[in-house]
């Protein structure tokens, strides 16, 4: 039976050709679709979670409140016990201590005034330990431009943007002016070693990176930290278990009234990411569900075009006895190879401009000026395991009730009557 | 009856020279910047933060000549110590002794706060004499502690200044004012000043401390305790140059 159909699709070119390139056009973009998509949420939450959310975070009640404006004066407290705590709560996790802070960079000129003046985002993270992953984590040797990562204290990296803007190069001394922990202005010189460039317009436009303990000594921080983010050991985010994580962790401190009592937000709680994943997948949804139906009643209309040119087959086959259900299933066994072809040939089509993307990517850089959110500023798509079949569910689905529909003409034909219409 | 009489002359006459409001609101704050300002002065005092994280005592010695020229040494703690501020007109640059360098803050580094006080650099930069950057307008009287103040509203069209409308409550015998509260153009308060601890220092009332209180900012405060004042020093003119920053 099987065998039969194929060599019917193959051999009769105007039965299954339109149908074919409408599968593939359908599952070829279906294809590429959802590996844009899932790159560039992929790539956002892992940004957002390798730079600045953590899988899980722990902050003061008070930073929490105003945790946009990154109030270095607002820190954790106790953080060597509150790192111990987590720790042993939580093993299979990797803790760390980090701080964001703003400050302003000024270049000297040779006579040690004031050459050059620009704002900066703060990072410091802990970059000097031996078994420090912070390095890999935060793709920092791959994202340098210009000269290396610091390898002692004093040394910093800023973003290569700040430095053609400052006309900074590896080896110049710079001043961070801050503030201190008790809201002193702080100053202090640091050698840029290296220039970077993350690809993340937001970290892009003024980051700075430098050694968490630096950041401590010129903020005026003993056993202080703006925040201690968690990490789970597989380094992918999961909901349900952050979710279990920070419900645990806050019913520790559900009776602290304090505001620097120490509380915990997770991944989706943070730079509004909930509302936006939310959103997306709402969207992808009904993207998907719109392109099986549209699909569906084209290839319901290329049905009832085939059923009309193949009036007469379907009429000698009811005259000479195949029974109504068996023609019917067969044209819908029929429509499953078809949708099978287009569906193979649509994959590969969508997967090959998929690696395209995914390898080259599109730059938005210009339109993410301002973001708040952690974007790329180069969206690329990614392919996963899902993408290798997620075209056979609108490609199958879409053929045969294209099929069902139009084949119930079949049952329409009167058997009195075939002959007759046979004869002219 | 004689008695009763002459009672009543002297407490009308008395109550006619202290109460009275003929004094022109502008003369009174000429009579407090006569108080307050002088050719020069040295002031060593220090600031007591009240911030959210505990009290913090920062020491310090100014030399200060006329509105325009001041110069600041923190003295104490150890972390602060041999920060230096320079003041030349409209400008003003400081030194940290950790970087060795000078650096000038301007633009909206101004209106952050010094040291972590209620005080901005703004605020220190601010040596104006009342009576010329203001006019002003007796809206009231009040009684702060013992003393009967006026409540004087000032309120200047010079861009410049960083509190276009100001309250004072002026000591109506000494001529200082005991309480101020500073606001933003729009109306709002921003921040609110006691004067305390008056004291009668070279033949002039002075105020020895005073309570700044950012008002949009958490905390309780700080106290500027003014440990000795000297008037009309001999200061000599290097003190005012930017090479005495490094010294």
């Amino acid at each position: 039976m099987f065998k039969f159909l194929l060599k019917g699709i193959l051999r009769d070119h105007h039965r299954s050709l339109f149908p074919v390139i409408i599968v593939v056009i359908g599952v070829s973009l279906t294809v590429l679709a959802f590996c844009w998509i899932n790159g560039i949420l992929g790539d956002m939450i892992d940004f957002n979670a390798k730079y600045s959310t953590g899988h899980v975070k722990i902050i003061s009640r008070s930073y929490e409140e105003n945790m946009d404006q990154m109030p270095v004066e607002l820190a954790l407290g106790n953080v060597n016990e509150l790192l111990a705590k987590v720790q042993r709560e939580n093993p299979d996790m990797e803790w760390v201590e980090r701080i964001q802070f703003g400050g302003l960079i000024d270049a000297p000129d040779e006579n040690g005034e004031t050459r050059a003046q620009g704002p900066a985002v703060g990072l410091a993270i802990d970059l000097l330990s031996s078994d420090t992953k912070e390095v890999k984590r935060l793709n920092l040797k791959k994202s340098l431009v210009n000269g290396r990562v610091p390898e002692q204290n004093g040394e910093i990296l800023i973003s290569n943007d700040l430095a053609k803007k400052l006309k900074i190069s590896p080896g110049q001394t710079v001043t961070l002016m801050t503030s201190t922990l008790y809201g002193s202005m702080a100053m202090q010189n640091y050698v840029v070693v290296g220039t970077i460039k993350f690809g993340i317009t937001a970290m892009d436009k003024g980051a700075m990176i430098m050694d968490i303990s630096d950041a401590k000594y010129v903020m005026d921080m003993q056993d202080d930290a703006s925040e201690i983010l968690g990490y789970f050991s597989n380094g992918i985010y999961n909901d349900k278990l952050a979710t279990k994580v920070k419900t645990k962790f806050n019913s520790a401190y559900s009776d602290s009234t304090g505001e620097f009592a120490p509380v915990m937000l997770k991944l989706k709680d943070q730079n509004e990411l909930a509302s936006m994943l939310d959103y997306i997948s709402r969207m992808v949804g009904i993207f998907i569900s719109v392109f099986v139906l549209a699909m569906s009643i084209v290839l319901w209309n290329a049905g009832l075009l085939g059923g009309l040119r193949r009036y007469g087959e379907m009429g000698l086959r009811l005259a000479i006895g195949e029974l109504k259900g068996r023609v019917y299933r067969s044209l819908i066994y029929e429509s499953i190879i078809v949708g099978f072809i287009g569906s193979v040939i649509g994959t590969i089509i969508g997967l090959g401009v998929a690696y395209y993307l995914q390898e080259v990517g599109l730059d938005f850089s210009d339109l993410m000026q301002g973001a708040t959110v952690l974007w790329p500023g180069v969206f690329r798509a990614k392919i996963t395991v899902p993408a290798y079949y997620i075209g056979f569910i609108p490609g199958l689905i879409s053929t045969v009730i294209g099929t069902m529909l139009s084949g119930i003409g079949i049952y329409k034909r009167q058997t009195a009557q075939l002959f007759k219409e046979l004869e002219t | 009856m004689v008695f009763r009489i002459f009672f009543i002359i002297v407490v009308s006459l008395f109550s006619n020279q202290l109460f009275s409001q003929d004094i022109s609101a502008n003369k009174i704050l000429e009579k407090i910047d006569a108080n307050l300002s002088s050719d020069n002065q040295v002031i060593t005092s220090k600031m007591v933060i009240h911030g959210k994280r505990g009290k913090r005592t920062i020491e310090s010695k100014s030399w200060t000549e006329g509105t325009e020229k001041s110069f600041t040494e923190y003295l104490a703690p150890a972390r602060e110590k041999g920060t230096k501020m320079l003041k030349l007109g409209d400008q003003l640059w400081m030194y940290s002794p950790g970087t060795d360098r000078t650096i000038q803050i301007s633009g909206h580094m101004l209106r952050q706060s010094v040291m972590g006080s209620d005080l901005s650099y703004e605020d220190m930069m601010e040596d104006d004499k009342l009576h010329e950057a203001y006019n002003a307008e007796i809206v009231g009287t009040d009684t702060l502690g013992n003393s009967i103040c006026w409540i004087l509203e000032l309120t200047t069209s010079e861009k410049e200044l960083a509190y276009p409308k100001r309250k004072l409550w002026a000591d109506k015998q000494k001529f200082i004012p005991l309480r101020e509260e500073l606001y933003a153009k729009s109306g709002k308060l921003l921040k609110r000043v006691d004067l305390k601890d008056v004291k009668s220092i070279d033949g002039r009332w002075y105020p020895t401390k005073m309570i700044f209180k950012d008002v949009l900012k958490e905390g309780k405060g700080t106290e500027f305790i003014v440990d000795d004042i000297k008037f009309n020093q001999d200061i000599p003119g290097y003190i005012f140059s930017k090479a005495s920053l490094r010294k």
